[in-house]
């Protein structure tokens, strides 16, 4: 049985004269692990947005945790939580003053000192969140998104501005999370960030959507040719395939054993997603 | 994936929402506990009627015409007008255009706190400040000035009625203006401005009987000059009626015009109030 988290059909929002969203379809399995990639701009905050219940669509149809966002109660709120962008409140509490006080907002909150722990600010909970580093801000907002224990969880790229172990094991975090049954939906610019956390990507690009599956699949990068590059006769030479293994054996029998500089490569999920937004911005220009 | 997930166990039991009171109360709670936790706030909303009480009342000695009432009580009663209005229209005016640009709003917004519990925790808050900034300088008053505290308790009827219509409309006020700064930044100085000319023009440092007539007629329509109008016949008393324009505080008027605040107030909220900032559109 698989339950959908997030049902969107035909979701359009214009601002002015400028098209941000334009018909997109998506949905989201309750459990799953969502990741939105897309050049800034190009429509992903906005659905974002829509999908939270803060801003009210033009067209279309959404429905979020079978509720439409755009007449949210107070128990579909508690079902979900948010991590925004960029917040700078309560800076004159401390770091448990503010997780217990939100706390006291949900049903069913998670307990505060644990959530505190869980983000690994255990060291810093008597501090006031003005004296935090941005890194240690931005994970008051991850405590603040998850202490009301929500089903569904959404994520305004998270991870701008943390240091590599902080962004590593805020990928614990999640998937942790994702272990304990939350749905979770992402909007990030890390590429490797979406390989490492996302069961299922969508890439966004002039406010549509370009490409959607599997970060291992995702726009033919499972089947796309590979790149065989190697150095003969003091110049570097590169050769296309798609059977790469009879590529290399036949250059191992020319060279008679070791090939110089030998390297085979397939497309990684950057360059698939440097490819499909290029192509939707052309398609933006001549739709 | 999504076969081998439990669901989560929000969905067994039908939950219970905490009441809008009790959010209400921790809103207030945790609204003054920052409140007094930022220095500059702290300073700006209480201070400077204490140190204005201060400076006027070592500058001017000596009685008003005729009465027995000294310059330093005239002050201290309408000091009090003006503590009252910063401590609600000042603090709330300044207090929520931060929230909505440091995205406490935002915030807010996407978590089941009813909007209500919001307002409820500024109030609060606004009454704290208030009441305490009211004993303040009435303190001042008592010990340095040799003001009279009223005996009769139909005065003090006055004083919590003027109090409660006062504060009310001009949170209110507040709430409204707190739309119009584009910024946190901006707020402090568009919020402070108009409430100084209002203060010059409303008989806090200047007497009414000095102002021109077109002045006066500006004044009439703002709250705080009735709210000082009516701290002073309860601090002044009979006396200091010969003082007013009128040769009488005008109690009925002062009623009617702080209660037309009230309702005004509540309806200029209604219609402007933004829970978004301008960057968020």
């Amino acid at each position: 049985m698989t339950q959908s988290a997030v049902k969107v059909r035909g979701l359009a929002k214009r601002y002015g004269d400028v098209q941000a969203v334009g018909g997109i379809d998506l949905e989201i399995h309750a459990g799953e692990v969502f990741a939105i990639l897309g050049p800034n701009g190009a429509g992903k905050s906005t659905t974002v947005e829509i999908l939270e219940g803060y801003r009210r669509r033009d067209a279309g149809e959404v429905s979020v945790l079978g509720t439409d966002p755009q007449h949210p109660t107070r128990l579909w709120r508690s079902r979900v939580g948010i991590v925004l962008q960029t917040a700078n409140d309560t800076a004159e509490l401390t770091v448990r003053e503010t997780v217990r006080h939100f706390a006291g907002y949900y049903p069913n909150a998670r307990d505060p000192d644990e959530v505190i722990a869980k983000v690994g600010l255990t060291e810093k909970a008597g501090s006031r969140v003005r004296q935090l580093s941005g890194g240690q801000r931005r994970r008051v907002d991850v405590a603040l998104g998850v202490i009301g224990n929500p089903e569904l969880l959404f994520l305004d790229e998270p991870t701008t501005g943390f240091d590599p172990e902080a962004r590593r094991r805020f990928w614990d975090l999640m998937e942790d999370l994702a272990h304990d049954g939350t749905t979770i939906v992402l909007t990030t610019h890390y590429l490797d960030e979406a390989e490492a956390l996302a069961d299922r990507v969508a890439v966004i690009a002039g406010g549509r959507i370009v490409a959607e599956g599997e970060p291992a699949t995702l726009g033919g990068r499972a089947t796309a040719k590979a790149r065989v590059s190697w150095l003969e006769a003091g110049e570097r030479r590169h050769l296309e395939t798609g059977t790469p293994t009879r590529t290399v054996m036949e250059l191992t029998r020319r060279f008679d054993g070791e090939v110089p500089e030998l390297t085979v490569t397939r497309p990684s999920l950057e360059d698939i997603y440097l490819g499909l937004i290029g192509a939707g911005t052309r398609a933006e220009v001549s739709p | 994936m999504s076969e081998t997930i439990t669901a989560p166990t929000a969905s067994t039991a039908r939950p219970h929402l905490p009441s809008i009171a009790a959010l209400g109360w921790s809103r207030g709670v945790a609204e003054t506990r920052m409140f007094f936790r930022e220095k500059d706030a702290v300073i700006f909303t209480f201070a400077f009627p204490i140190i204005l009480l201060v400076i006027f009342g070592s500058i001017f000695g000596g009685n008003l015409e005729g009465t027995p009432i000294t310059v330093s009580q005239l002050y201290t009663a309408g000091l009090i007008g003006a503590g009252v209005m910063s401590a609600s229209f000042q603090n709330l005016g300044i207090g929520i255009a931060v929230d909505r640009d440091d995205g406490t709003l935002k915030r807010l917004a996407g978590t089941p706190l009813p909007r209500s519990a919001y307002f409820i925790g500024k109030i609060l808050n606004v009454l704290v400040v208030a009441l305490l900034e009211v004993a303040i300088l009435l303190a001042i008053g008592v010990v340095a000035y040799g003001l009279a505290l009223p005996s009769e308790p139909l005065r003090w009827v006055t004083f919590a009625w003027v109090f409660l219509l006062g504060i009310t409309g001009s949170a209110l006020l507040g709430i409204a203006v707190s739309s119009l700064p584009r910024s946190a930044r901006s707020a402090t100085a568009v919020i402070s401005m108009p409430f100084v000319v209002l203060q010059f023009i409303s008989g806090v440092f200047i007497p009414m009987t000095q102002l021109p007539d077109w002045l006066i007629d500006i004044s009439a329509f703002f709250p705080l000059r009735w709210m000082c109008q009516g701290f002073r016949s309860v601090f002044l008393g009979d006396a200091g009626a010969a003082l007013e324009m009128t040769k009488s505080y005008e109690l009925d008027r002062v009623a009617l015009i702080l209660g037309a605040w009230v309702v005004g107030g509540l309806v200029l909220c209604l219609t402007t109030f933004r829970w978004k900032s301008r960057r968020d559109g």
